[in-house]
């Protein structure tokens, strides 16, 4: 029994042993910078100089990003962002992964091109966009006119009411096929024999869908669901590439880097930072909740 | 019934066109845009296929930009960040995938949740301590920051291969008096060949399409990575973009992500969904 126990320790300390690597690059790439930006949002101090000259300035940065408009404004984007995107990828990635479940030949490049979308980097997808956003050159004006769903060219990315909808679309495009990549999986976990039996039993494919596919398709579809939510949350490449700093598109993640980097406000970008840190805490919280709900 | 059997078939394969050509077009679009001369390019209506196709703008994109040195950056940061990950990263996923011990789960889930970060947040500290190692506009500066999105990643997806490996071997080297390091090196690393693999190349990739890290910490070309140079290409002059150039560097850069989806996409796909549905 006492060996037993020693072995037990020994085990402990070479798991400990084999663990520390990667504790101590986690410390210093993300526990040690967390902390500093924390620290950093209690300062006024310019990125500018360096050695640092912060001036203590308590709670007056959080104080401000209270009453600034401009972060509401980013607040607000992002939700917007958040909802319709997430809506749009779930909904159609469902479909497309329902479409491809079936037999079918041709399945394996169906799949493939799946990935196509996902591989890009974001950074050039939203640059092909932008192109063909582009109002005098861009393919979408010419296809929507040739289809007379339009009858002038719209300037996609410069007009407010356009531009937030347009870039959605971009991001809906890069990221469903991934969603149905992610529900595929969940699909195919689901046994043949139900729909076999439920068939005979004189069960349409619409009643299917809903007494068997969906409800066992729930755990892949909210684990899908989070991912994209804090994804979308935390949107920057797409928005900058497309639009730059133009608050009516502006994210939170956006704002944050204008404030930290282009205005060099070490402190009160830290602010916004942790502004954003904290709602996506508490969203991550309350979906790790839920989901414990869901498992248990 | 045969009718109506052949018409749904006819309309499934529509449907799958339909869907293959969203996902597929915007691709094509960059594929042709490249290809074209400047008059095509400006040509209203569009051209939907370039009457003259030209390689210029691929070789307009190495002499008129210093693309060339961008991709020699993206290729050691992303290289470096892979190999360092997988390095670092192995003997934890060892440690979780295999050890049973005294809060394990609470080292798990802090290094999930590191994960989830908004890397946004620690983008002010992460600058200080660059600048205060002297690394800013380095490709060490990026290096150092991919590791927080890079390693939780590989450490996740080669836990959750050791766990699936029979622990029969091992048992049979610890027998034979070998150190649990042996046991790693020799035993174990073989049989995680498809697990470095997938976790290799999902961390390349994630490290080769960064942008916001590589955008704030490289001021020039020395360290400037692809993501970064695509978004800043610009012209003779400041309101006329570069298009059939951004479009070609586009085509360049996804062309051997496409060939690695292309022959991974097994395990790319099983890497995904292991990652997301243990997560």
């Amino acid at each position: 029994m006492a060996q037993h126990s020693r072995l037990a320790a020994r085990r402990t300390r070479t798991a400990w042993f084999f663990l520390l690597p990667s504790l101590l690059v986690l410390l210093v790439v993300a526990a040690y910078p967390l902390w500093r930006t924390f620290q950093l949002s209690f300062y006024q101090v310019s990125i500018l100089q360096f050695p640092l000259q912060p001036e203590w300035v308590g709670l007056e940065n959080y104080r401000y990003l209270l009453a600034d408009s401009y972060w509401w404004i980013s607040l607000r984007n992002t939700a917007v962002f958040t909802v319709v995107s997430v809506a749009f990828e779930t909904v159609l990635g469902l479909g497309i992964a329902l479409v491809v479940n079936a037999n079918f030949t041709g399945r394996g490049l169906m799949r493939t091109a799946m990935l196509v979308p996902w591989a890009i980097p974001t950074v050039v997808s939203a640059q092909m966009w932008r192109w063909m956003y582009n109002d005098v050159y861009g393919v979408v004006n010419d296809l929507l006119m040739r289809a007379h769903l339009i009858a002038q060219p719209l300037a996609w990315l410069s007009d407010p009411q356009l531009a937030l909808p347009g870039i959605i679309a971009v991001d809906v495009w890069k990221t469903t096929p991934f969603m149905a990549l992610l529900l595929l999986a969940g699909l195919q976990s689901i046994p043949r024999e139900l729909y076999e039996a439920s068939t005979v039993d004189g069960a349409s494919p619409w009643q299917q869908f809903w007494r068997i596919t969906l409800p066992l398709l729930k755990p892949a579809l909210l684990v899908a669901l989070i991912f994209r939510t804090l994804d979308a949350l935390r949107v920057f490449d797409v928005i900058y590439v497309m639009t730059g700093t133009n608050p009516t598109t502006m994210s939170m993640s956006v704002y944050a880097r204008q404030q930290l980097v282009d205005f060099g406000a070490l402190g009160y970008g830290s602010a916004v930072s942790m502004g954003i840190f904290l709602i996506i805490a508490l969203f991550a919280a309350a979906y790790l909740v839920s989901l414990r709900v869901e498992l248990d | 019934m045969r009718l109506r059997h052949r018409i749904g078939r006819v309309l499934f394969y529509l449907l799958l066109a339909v869907i293959l050509v969203y996902l597929i077009f915007p691709f094509y679009w960059a594929v042709v845009s490249s290809l074209k001369s400047p008059q095509e390019l400006f040509a209203t209506p569009v051209l939907y296929w370039p009457e003259h196709p030209r390689w210029q703008n691929y070789v307009d994109v190495f002499t008129q930009q210093p693309f060339g040195r961008n991709l020699l950056n993206s290729t050691i940061v992303a290289g470096l960040t892979t190999l360092l990950s997988l390095f670092v990263g192995s003997t934890a996923a060892y440690a979780l995938g295999r050890f049973r011990f005294l809060g394990k789960h609470t080292v798990f889930y802090a290094i999930l949740s590191v994960s989830m970060f908004p890397q946004i947040s620690v983008l002010g500290g992460m600058f200080v301590l660059i600048r205060s190692l002297g690394l800013y506009n380095t490709w060490w500066a990026l290096i150092l920051a991919y590791m927080i999105f890079t390693l939780p990643f590989t450490i996740w997806v080669l836990t959750s291969f050791i766990r699936e490996i029979p622990r029969e071997l091992e048992e049979a080297a610890y027998v034979d008096g070998a150190s649990p390091m042996q046991v790693l090196r020799i035993v174990l690393l073989p049989l995680m060949a498809p697990g470095l693999v997938t976790a290799g190349l999902l961390a390349f990739i994630q490290a080769w399409n960064e942008f916001l890290f590589a955008l704030t910490f490289t001021i020039d070309n020395s360290a400037r990575t692809v993501p970064v140079a695509i978004a800043l290409f610009s012209g003779a002059s400041q309101y006329e973009l570069p298009w059939a150039q951004i479009m070609a560097a586009s085509v360049i850069v996804t062309v051997p992500l496409i060939v690695l989806v292309l022959v991974f996409q097994q395990r790319l796909v099983s890497g995904l969904t292991a990652g997301a549905v243990k997560g």
